[in-house]
């Protein structure tokens, strides 16, 4: 048996030998769809969205043969250390946790915190003395989360929600005044309702999202840290994002 | 707090003075929670059982009806129905009921008292259909009218037969109150949910909260038995 894993494993090496690049080298980079407008299926089945279009462009830049993978999220990491793909870039944000078992690239885009409220709301929400007593919705663990609890805890009523959902009925309930949440959940579940807006600026929380590699692959992040760079200097990058945003995620 | 204890615990990675304020406040309201659902809970379910007991159909049928329907749907749904629902009936949020539902103790507060108040009317129910014929005879033999029998015998008699059913329910109530935390309640679980989304230790959190509920089923456990021994005592051997 054990003779017959060890025939099986040469046959797959030099299989996946032979299918070896003409030029540049291989990148297999992971996206667990759907995650609009992040990474999605359009109409045709064709993989597409912010990051995929990123992918796209990072590739070109590097010359490199990429192939692109979907991945469910739960299995994001061990599948990149088990080697079924070289990287991630499915909305991975930079924690110290996970850098403890990947490699980050530098941070390519950051969602904002956004404030939502419905329409009668008309406090300024930095003006601490104002908020006084309003309930203020998040998700808990979020960045947000944080954020309004050093910020703002014991000024306001912090409320914390699982899921997105539950806070949003609550909101449309009245039992908040207003939420801070990510920005796309918010434009999603909150701004397409009637009733409903955009208070004061949104905020940039947390270190961002970066590309992530195993570990041991340190020259494959220097190249895509130095590709990424340049597409956010030549005016690749904003092009993508307006395409996908109508507010700023660049980092 | 003292300053030497909150020295020593923020020496601890997860179970900070933070922490454990955090636990103590869930503690309170989780406490609040099971004991005013539970009072409220059996005040109801004594007439209700007694109801239930009814020979007309249009006088225990209702009851059933109740019991049904509470004791046929999960909890978890009795709460979202009466905390969401409440909230979309158009024009509450006018009325001064706003100001006690708008708070999520209060409907966890009703949906915990009707949930537990249908388990406990069948529980008495039961035990109330239980009484031996012969006592209800002797009391009819001495001239009792229908209420007195009911105070002096079948309640009493019914409560002995009870009490052990009736023990687990205040158990499982208080373990059910754990979904408390789902509408934003900051109960004992709430609080672990909170202690472990904030330093990404969800065994600590969740270890250190199980050994609260464990200590808090203790406490019942040992009050029952004595409840017990005080209601059954003429039911031990002579001189044990």
């Amino acid at each position: 048996m054990k003779k017959m894993i060890v025939a099986a494993g040469c046959a797959l090496a030099m299989m996946a030998g032979s299918v070896q690049a003409q030029d540049g080298r291989d990148i297999r980079i992971a996206f667990d769809v759907p995650y609009e407008p992040f990474e999605y299926r359009d109409d045709d089945g064709n993989l597409t969205g912010f990051e995929v279009e990123l992918a796209e462009a990072m590739c070109e830049e590097l010359k490199a043969n990429c192939e692109f993978v979907t991945q469910a999220w739960d299995g994001m990491i061990p599948g990149l250390l088990a080697r079924k793909f070289d990287a991630i870039m499915s909305s991975m944000s930079i924690t110290e946790e996970r850098a403890e078992r990947v490699l980050f690239s530098e941070p390519y885009y950051n969602t904002p915190g956004g404030w939502f409220a419905p329409e009668g709301f008309d406090t300024d929400v930095t003006d601490m003395k104002a908020m006084e007593g309003k309930t203020v919705g998040v998700q808990r663990g979020t960045t947000m989360d944080t954020y309004v609890t050093e910020n703002m805890g014991g000024v306001v009523t912090i409320k914390r929600y699982t899921t997105a959902d539950d806070m949003v009925l609550d909101l449309e309930g009245q039992r908040l005044d207003v939420v801070f949440v990510d920005y796309p959940v918010g434009e999603q579940t909150v701004l397409s309702k009637d009733g409903f807006k955009e208070v004061g600026k949104p905020v940039k929380l947390g270190q961002g999202v970066g590309v992530a590699m195993r570990k041991r692959d340190k020259d494959l992040a220097e190249e895509i840290n130095a590709a990424l760079e340049t597409l956010k200097n030549d005016g690749t990058y904003d092009a993508i994002m307006e395409k996908y945003f109508s507010y700023d995620i660049k980092m | 707090m003292p300053d030497f204890i909150t020295a020593w615990l923020d020496q601890n990675d997860v179970f900070t003075t933070m922490t454990m304020l955090e636990y103590w406040n869930g503690l309170v309201q989780t406490v609040q929670l099971v004991f005013l659902s539970l009072i409220i809970g059996l005040l109801v379910a004594v007439p209700l059982a007694i109801l239930r007991t009814n020979r007309r159909w249009w006088v225990s049928g209702p009851v059933w009806v109740y019991t049904y329907l509470f004791r046929g749907t999960p909890l978890l749904i009795q709460l979202y129905i009466i905390y969401y629902g409440l909230a979309q009936i158009p024009g509450i949020q006018e009325t001064f009921w706003w100001s006690i539902f708008r708070e999520p103790f209060y409907p966890a507060l009703l949906a915990f008292t009707l949930n537990t108040a249908a388990y406990t009317t069948e529980i008495f129910r039961g035990a109330i259909a239980a009484t031996p014929q012969g006592e209800i005879e002797a009391a009819k033999a001495y001239g009792m009218s229908w209420f007195l029998r009911l105070r002096r015998i079948v309640l009493p008699s019914a409560a002995r037969r009870a009490v052990q059913a009736y023990s687990n329910e205040v158990i499982f109530m208080l373990h059910a109150s754990a979904i408390a935390s789902v509408v934003t309640i900051v109960d004992l679980t709430g609080a672990a949910r909170n202690i472990y989304s904030r330093f990404y230790a969800p065994f600590e959190a969740f270890i250190g909260v199980a050994l609260i509920y464990m200590a808090l089923t203790f406490l019942l456990v040992f009050a029952f038995r004595k409840l017990e021994n005080h209601l059954l005592r003429h039911q031990r051997p002579a001189g044990g």
